[in-house]
C-alpha cells in the first residue's frame, strides 16, 4: 500500500466513521421501507399497542434527556450561577439537537408526517399532545435562537451576533416556561388512560413527576456529556472550560442529589395518594421498587457521597446511572407498565427495524454534534468575543 | 374626555354580560353532561345474541370494508377472541361462562361515549361527538398520531398500519350517514333475533330497565354503558357478569375529559406565573450580585481611605521632621557663621 493510500485510509476509515456510516446506511434503507410500505412493514405496532419505542424512547426519553439546555441556562442566567457559564453552550447545543431529532423521529412515527403542522390549524386544545406539539415547536425555535451566537461567531457576523446575545435573557425565561409545560405535558398525556397504565405508575401527579425528573435528567446529562466531551474533544476546549468543569460536575451533582431526594418523596406521596402499597408485593411492584430504590434513592445517595468526598469519578458514573433511570422510567410509563393487563401474547416488543431507526436517529445526532463542536466555538470562547456575555 | 356615569355603567354592564357569554374553558364544575337530548343509541341484549355474525357481514357491506379471509358464515372464527380492526368495525366473540350450559355471545364495536376520550385527546379535532349520538372521524385532518387508540378505554379505534399513503383510523360510526337519512345502522337492520335495538338513548334505558324488571332471572341488574366512562350511547344488558364476557367493570364513571381537565387548567397558570417567578429570582440574584459588588467596593474604599490618611499623616510627620531638621541645620549653620565672624572680629 502506498503512503498516500494509507493516509487516505487514516482520514476516512476511522472506527467512528465506519460504525456511524454503517448505521446511517441501514437507517436510510429502513427509512425508504417505512415511507413506501407503511408502518406495518417495519414496526411491531398493533391496534392494542399503537405507540412503540419511537414514542417511548425517541419522544419521551429524547425530550427528557434534552432538558440540559433549559436547566443549565436557567442556572446560569436566571439563578446567576456564572461559574457554570462554560457549560451553557454545549448544553444548549445538545438540547437543540435533541429536540430536532425528536421532530425527525416523529416523522417516522405518525401516519401522515406532512400533516404534522395541522395541530396549529385545527387546534385540538383539549389534548395534551397539542400542548406538547405547540411547546416542542416553540422550544425548538427558542433553542435555535439561543444557540445562534456560536454559529454567528464562527461565521464572523458580529452585528447579528450582538442582537442574538441581547435576546439571551428573554429566551432563557421563555425556555424555562415552555420546558415546564411540555416536560410535564408528556406525563400528562397518560392521564387519560387510568385503565391501561399500571396503578403504581399512573398518578394524578404524572405531570409533576415528569417535570421534576426532567430536571434530574438535564443535570445528569450535562455531567455525562461533559465527561464524554472531555474524553473526545479535549483539544477543542479552552482553559476556562477545562478549569470550570470540575465545578460544574460538583455543583450539578449536588443539585441532582437534592432534586432526586425531592423526587423520591413525591413518588412515595404518589403511592400513598393512590393507596397502592399492597401492589408493591406483586411482580410489577418489585419492578417499581427497582426503579424507585435503585434508580432514584441510590443515585441521590451516591451523588451526595461523591460531592462530599469530591469524588468526580463516582459523580460521573452516578450521572450515567441516573440517565439510565430516567430512560427506564419513561419506558415503564409508555410501554412496560402500559397495557399491563393484556395477555403476554398481545404485548409489544419492538422489531429490530424500530430499534435500528432509534439508533440511527441518535447516531445522526452524534455526527452532527461532532461536526459542530469541531468547527464552532462551543467548548471555547471565540478569541474575538472574550468576556462579552 | 369625560366619562358620564351612564356610559361607565353601560361599559361595566357590557363587560359583565360579555364574561357570561361563551363557553367555560374549564371542564370541572358541578354540571354533568348527560348527552345530547334525543341522541340515538343501540341497546345490545346479550342474552338474545346467537353469534350468527350477520351484523358483522352487514357492517362490512354498508361500510365498504375489504372482504375478510374467512366468510361471515364461518363460525370457526369464534374460537378465538377478536378485537375490532381496520377491516372490521364490529366483531362478535363467544364466551364460555362457568355455570352456563350455553355459550354467551357478545358484539363489540365503538360504544359512542357521551364524552369520548378519542375526541378529547385528538389534537386536530378529527373526532366529533355529533348531536345524533354518533362519534365521527374526519380522515382529512388526521395526522396519524394514534393518541385516540391510547386513550380509548374500550380499545376500539384501529389503524391502517399497512398503508403507506394516508392511513386512517378506523372505527364504527354508528352508521352516521345512514342514521342521518333516517335508516337503521347496518348491524341493527341485519340482526335476525332482535338482540340489537336502535332508538333514542333515553327510551333504550327505559326498555332495558323494563326487561330487567320483568325478567329478573334472565338479567343481572346493571345496564352497561349507562354510567361507564360517564355514559355511552351504546348500551348492554346481560344474563352474566359483564367481566365474564370481556367487558371491563373497573372503568369508573368519570368522563374521559375530566381525567385531564385539572392538569390542563394548570397550563395557563404556569404560563401566567412563571415569568413573574423567574424574573423575580433573576432580580434577586442580580441584586445579591450588585450588593456584594457594592460591599467589595466599600471595603476596598475603606481600606484605601485608611491607607491614604495614614500615608498623609506619615508624610506630614516626615515633612515636619524634615523641616525641623532643616531648621536645626540652618540654625546650626547660622550660629557657626556668627561664631566665626566673632572670631574674625577679635
Amino acid at each position: 500500500m502506498s503512503d498516500k493510500a494509507a493516509n487516505d485510509a487514516k482520514t476516512w476509515f476511522t472506527p467512528f466513521n465506519v460504525i456511524s456510516g454503517t448505521i446511517i446506511i441501514i437507517g436510510i434503507v429502513i427509512t425508504i421501507l417505512r415511507f413506501t410500505r407503511g408502518l406495518g412493514a417495519v414496526t411491531n405496532l398493533s391496534d392494542n399497542n399503537p405507540w412503540g419505542i419511537w414514542i417511548g424512547f425517541d419522544l419521551l426519553v429524547g425530550v427528557a434527556l434534552a432538558a440540559g439546555g433549559y436547566v443549565t441556562s436557567a442556572a446560569v442566567y436566571i439563578f446567576g450561577m456564572k461559574k457554570y457559564h462554560s457549560a451553557v453552550r454545549p448544553a444548549v447545543l445538545t438540547g437543540f439537537l435533541g429536540y430536532a431529532l425528536v421532530v425527525v423521529a416523529l416523522n417516522y412515527d405518525v401516519g401522515i408526517p406532512w400533516r404534522l403542522p395541522y395541530p396549529f390549524i385545527y387546534q385540538g386544545t383539549t389534548s395534551f399532545l397539542f400542548e406538547v406539539a405547540a411547546c416542542v415547536a416553540l422550544y425548538l425555535t427558542v433553542l435555535f435562537l439561543e444557540f445562534m451566537p456560536a454559529p454567528l461567531e464562527w461565521l464572523g457576523l458580529k452585528k447579528v451576533r450582538e442582537l442574538a446575545v441581547k435576546l439571551t435573557m428573554v429566551l432563557t425565561v421563555l425556555g424555562v416556561i415552555i420546558s415546564t409545560l411540555h416536560q410535564s405535558s408528556l406525563g400528562a398525556i397518560f392521564l387519560i388512560a387510568p385503565s391501561k397504565l399500571h396503578p403504581l405508575w399512573y398518578s394524578p401527579y404524572l405531570p409533576t413527576f415528569f417535570f421534576i425528573s426532567s430536571i434530574i435528567a438535564g443535570l445528569s446529562m450535562v455531567i455525562f456529556e461533559s465527561t464524554l466531551s472531555h474524553h473526545y474533544f479535549a483539544d477543542k476546549m479552552d482553559e476556562v472550560h477545562i478549569k470550570e468543569n470540575e465545578g460544574v460536575t460538583l455543583g450539578f451533582g449536588k443539585a441532582a442529589s437534592l432534586v432526586l431526594a425531592g423526587y423520591f418523596m413525591i413518588k412515595i406521596i404518589g403511592i400513598a395518594g393512590g393507596n397502592n402499597w399492597n401492589l408493591l408485593g406483586t411482580s410489577y411492584g418489585l419492578w417499581f421498587l427497582v426503579e424507585l430504590l435503585g434508580f432514584v434513592a441510590l443515585p441521590s445517595f451516591l451523588y451526595a457521597v461523591g460531592v462530599r468526598n469530591k469524588d468526580l469519578t463516582l459523580i460521573k458514573w452516578t450521572a450515567v446511572w441516573t440517565v439510565l433511570g430516567v430512560v427506564i422510567n419513561r419506558l415503564n410509563v409508555s410501554l412496560i407498565a402500559f397495557n399491563w393487563q393484556l395477555p403476554s401474547s398481545q404485548r409489544y416488543f419492538p422489531s429490530w427495524m424500530e430499534i435500528a431507526i432509534s439508533v440511527f436517529v441518535v447516531t445522526v445526532g452524534i455526527v452532527v454534534f461532532r461536526f459542530i463542536v469541531t468547527r464552532m466555538p462551543v467548548f471555547y470562547e471565540h478569541p474575538d468575543y472574550k468576556d462579552k456575555h | 374626555m369625560s366619562i358620564s356615569r351612564r356610559k361607565f355603567l353601560g361599559w361595566i354592564g357590557a363587560a359583565g354580560i360579555g364574561s357570561t357569554v361563551g363557553k367555560s374553558a374549564l371542564a370541572s364544575g358541578n354540571k354533568h353532561f348527560e348527552g345530547y337530548p334525543g341522541s340515538f343509541g343501540v341497546l345490545h341484549d346479550i342474552s338474545r345474541c346467537v353469534g350468527c355474525r350477520s351484523c358483522e357481514a352487514a357492517c362490512n357491506k354498508v361500510n365498504d370494508l375489504p372482504v375478510p379471509d374467512k366468510a361471515f358464515t364461518d363460525i370457526s372464527v369464534l374460537d378465538e377472541k377478536r378485537r375490532t380492526t381496520s377491516k372490521a368495525y364490529t366483531v362478535v366473540n363467544r364466551y364460555d361462562v362457568a355455570g352456563k350450559k350455553e355459550p354467551v355471545f357478545r358484539k363489540n364495536q365503538c360504544n359512542h361515549c357521551l364524552e369520548p376520550a378519542c375526541a378529547s385527546v385528538c389534537f386536530v379535532r378529527a373526532f366529533k361527538k355529533t348531536p345524533t349520538g354518533a362519534v365521527t372521524y374526519d380522515p382529512n385532518v388526521c395526522v396519524g398520531c394514534r393518541y385516540c387508540m391510547i386513550a380509548c378505554p374500550f380499545e376500539i379505534p384501529a389503524y391502517e398500519y399497512n398503508k403507506a399513503l394516508e392511513p386512517r383510523v378506523m372505527k364504527c360510526t354508528m352508521c352516521y350517514p345512514r342514521i342521518s337519512k333516517g335508516q337503521l345502522p347496518g348491524c341493527v337492520e341485519a340482526c335476525p333475533v332482535e338482540a340489537l335495538t336502535f332508538g333514542k338513548r333515553e327510551d333504550l334505558l327505559m326498555i332495558a330497565r323494563e326487561r330487567i324488571r320483568k325478567y329478573p332471572d334472565r338479567y343481572i341488574n346493571h345496564i352497561y354503558g349507562e354510567t361507564e366512562m360517564g355514559g355511552t350511547n351504546w348500551l348492554y344488558i346481560s344474563g352474566v357478569a359483564f367481566s365474564d364476557i370481556g367487558m371491563r367493570e373497573d372503568l369508573g364513571v368519570t368522563p374521559a375529559p375530566e381525567l385531564t381537565s385539572g392538569a390542563l387548567a394548570a397550563v395557563p397558570v404556569v404560563a401566567g406565573l412563571w415569568p413573574v417567578l423567574l424574573m423575580g429570582i433573576y432580580a434577586i440574584s442580580k441584586r445579591k450580585e450588585s450588593i456584594s459588588q457594592q460591599e467589595i467596593e466599600d471595603a476596598v474604599r475603606a481600606v484605601s481611605d485608611k491607607a491614604d490618611s495614614e500615608l498623609a499623616q506619615a508624610l506630614a510627620k516626615a515633612r515636619k521632621e524634615q523641616e525641623a531638621a532643616v531648621r536645626k541645620e540652618v540654625r546650626k549653620a547660622l550660629e557657626e557663621a556668627a561664631r566665626s565672624r566673632d572670631k574674625e572680629d577679635i
